[in-house]
């Protein structure tokens, strides 16, 4: 009789959150490659795919059609094995990120209280960093079973790329985490939901923080894994088809999960700005909580643009001036603003007394 | 040193300054003047839906012309062949039997008449080389074609319209340029 007393509507509330974010989240990404054509065409003044529907609004549906069609290739002097598995571990890592993140308050259904967060754990940004750091596999797995010596050089560079950068971006959020004093996405999102956001406490490690996403998403200007001016096609060179598309798809993914992340620990999360959250739950009832998404997407959304319309501006990073900004610029700067943020935390502990 | 010309830009190879090492700035300032051109009018133009408007001289695909009762004006004299800079034109002239005055203007006329369209230069001479008026440039262009062969246009792609069985897409093929005398 234990299977009795297992708590069936929690799994049924679970597989159902969970299944609406993976599907919102691929269909986000599906929708980010439209505009990111969209905002490289206005920012060079074209008006880009407009044919495919309304304002070219079924072109990812087109382009996710020809990549199926497309003939599989893999090479024969490839590790067949790992060959597959990278794309899909680069799909794997960035989806598995989305499980701690807290997309928006909570909704009442028949009588019971269910959070819009697939799982609360308390040591939410520590599995984010866990897993975005697992990222880097995809990349070196795949560039390296092409057995192709460009894409073996494009996965090294991504790989130090993204564990130098991830020092920083470590680094940054240190100094965030001793202010908020937890390490719950949940959490940190509630105590900025009086307006006071992270951001304006720390607008450095703000702005490390998204340097380093920029790198973490191998995004301009910090592209160099797949800067095919020298490396042809980067890591994904040999592969074809939706193996390709996997690791497009995967970057992108990655995009809107960084924008989601940056959002919640910096802009305050699903807060909706100078509207008291607690008291529209009265009115609104579950609205609120749908109103929270909303918002949160919104800001999103606004990331993404910020991250889009910075590719579109900033050329490509030399290969050592990436490691100069990495390793002699960001690290400093982040352990300087650890140190400032410890100082003046310990200070208003101690009520401002020396 | 003297330059020869006064056009001559020095390289800057002052250090950067601090603000320049830090990037951001800099950063900043180009994304203000890319967001200034997310803004501005795009000069696109939406092709089949919108055509580019043309001077009444364009030069587009060839038209061989009728005259007023329909008889085919061209008497394949070669005079545009021999014009072309391109050779892009051939033909073969035949002479005129009774009973086809109805058909051709004068005694002897183009039994065949070729245009490779992709030699063309689309430069006019032909036009200008032809004394009977026979061959000019219409506004019709971008044609496309699945194979090589297809772009060798013979007399049949070339006729004007009959002006008197079908007037409407006479005056279509003509344009909007001046009807020829």
């Amino acid at each position: 009789m234990v299977l009795l007393s297992f708590d069936w509507f929690l799994i049924i509330e679970k597989a159902i959150l969970i299944s609406i974010v993976i599907v919102a989240s691929l269909v986000i990404a599906m929708y980010e490659t439209w505009g990111e054509r969209k905002v490289a065409a206005f920012i060079q003044d074209r008006i880009g795919p407009d044919r495919a529907g309304f304002g070219g609004i079924l072109q990812p549906l087109a382009d996710g059609m020809k990549l199926f069609m497309k003939e599989e290739i893999i090479p024969n002097s490839s590790n067949k094995f790992l060959f597959v598995m990278g794309p899909g571990l680069a799909m794997l890592t960035a989806m598995m990120t989305s499980a701690v993140i807290p997309w928006g308050g909570h909704l009442e259904i028949m009588g019971r209280t269910v959070p819009l967060q697939i799982a609360d754990i308390n040591i939410g940004i520590l599995y984010v960093f866990g897993v975005v750091s697992l990222g880097v596999y995809g990349v070196m797995i795949g560039g390296w079973a092409s057995n192709n010596k460009f894409s073996l050089m494009a996965a090294l560079r991504g790989a130090s790329q993204m564990i130098s950068y991830e020092l920083a971006m470590g680094l940054s959020l240190i100094a965030l985490l001793m202010l908020t004093g937890t390490l719950s996405l949940r959490t940190i999102v509630e105590q900025q939901s009086t307006g006071h956001w992270n951001i304006w406490y720390q607008p450095l490690g703000f702005i490390i923080f998204f340097v380093c996403a920029l790198a973490e998403c191998n995004r301009t200007p910090f592209d160099l894994p797949e800067a095919e001016s020298e490396l042809n096609f980067g890591y994904h060179q040999e592969y074809s088809s939706m193996k390709l598309g996997f690791y497009l798809f995967a970057e992108y993914v990655n995009m809107f999960i960084s924008c989601v992340i940056m959002a919640t620990l910096f802009f305050g999360g699903y807060d909706i700005p100078f509207v008291n959250d607690a008291h529209l739950y009265e009115i609104w009832g579950n609205w609120a909580a749908l109103a929270q998404v909303v918002m949160l997407m919104a800001k999103v959304i606004f990331g993404i643009f910020v991250f889009m319309w910075i590719r579109w501006t900033v050329p490509r990073f030399r290969y050592d001036q990436l490691m100069n900004l990495g390793w002699k610029g960001l690290i400093p700067l982040a352990l300087a603003n650890m140190v400032i943020t410890a100082v003046v935390a310990l200070l208003k502990y101690n009520n401002w007394h020396f | 040193m003297q330059s020869l010309t006064n056009r001559v830009k020095p390289v800057d190879r002052k250090p950067m300054t601090f603000l320049e090492k830090i990037y951001l700035w800099e950063i900043a300032k180009g994304m203000m003047i890319t967001i200034k051109h997310f803004f501005r009018r795009k000069p696109t133009i939406k092709y089949p839906e919108e055509k580019r408007e043309f001077s009444s001289v364009f030069r587009g695909l060839h038209i061989l012309n009728r005259d007023e009762q329909g008889r085919e004006r061209c008497t394949a004299c070669g005079l545009c062949a021999v014009a072309c800079p391109a050779e892009a034109i051939t033909m073969e002239a035949a002479e005129r039997k009774k009973g086809e005055e109805h058909l051709y203007r004068e005694e002897k006329y183009a039994a065949r008449y070729e245009i490779n369209m992709l030699r063309c230069i689309f430069c006019g001479l032909c036009e200008e080389a032809c004394p009977k008026d026979a061959i000019y440039l219409s506004q019709t262009f971008t044609p496309s074609n699945l194979t090589r062969a297809q772009f060798i246009y013979k007399k049949d792609d070339l006729l004007i319209p009959d002006p008197n069985k079908d007037p409407e897409l006479y005056a279509k093929a003509l344009g909007d340029r001046k009807k020829p005398q």
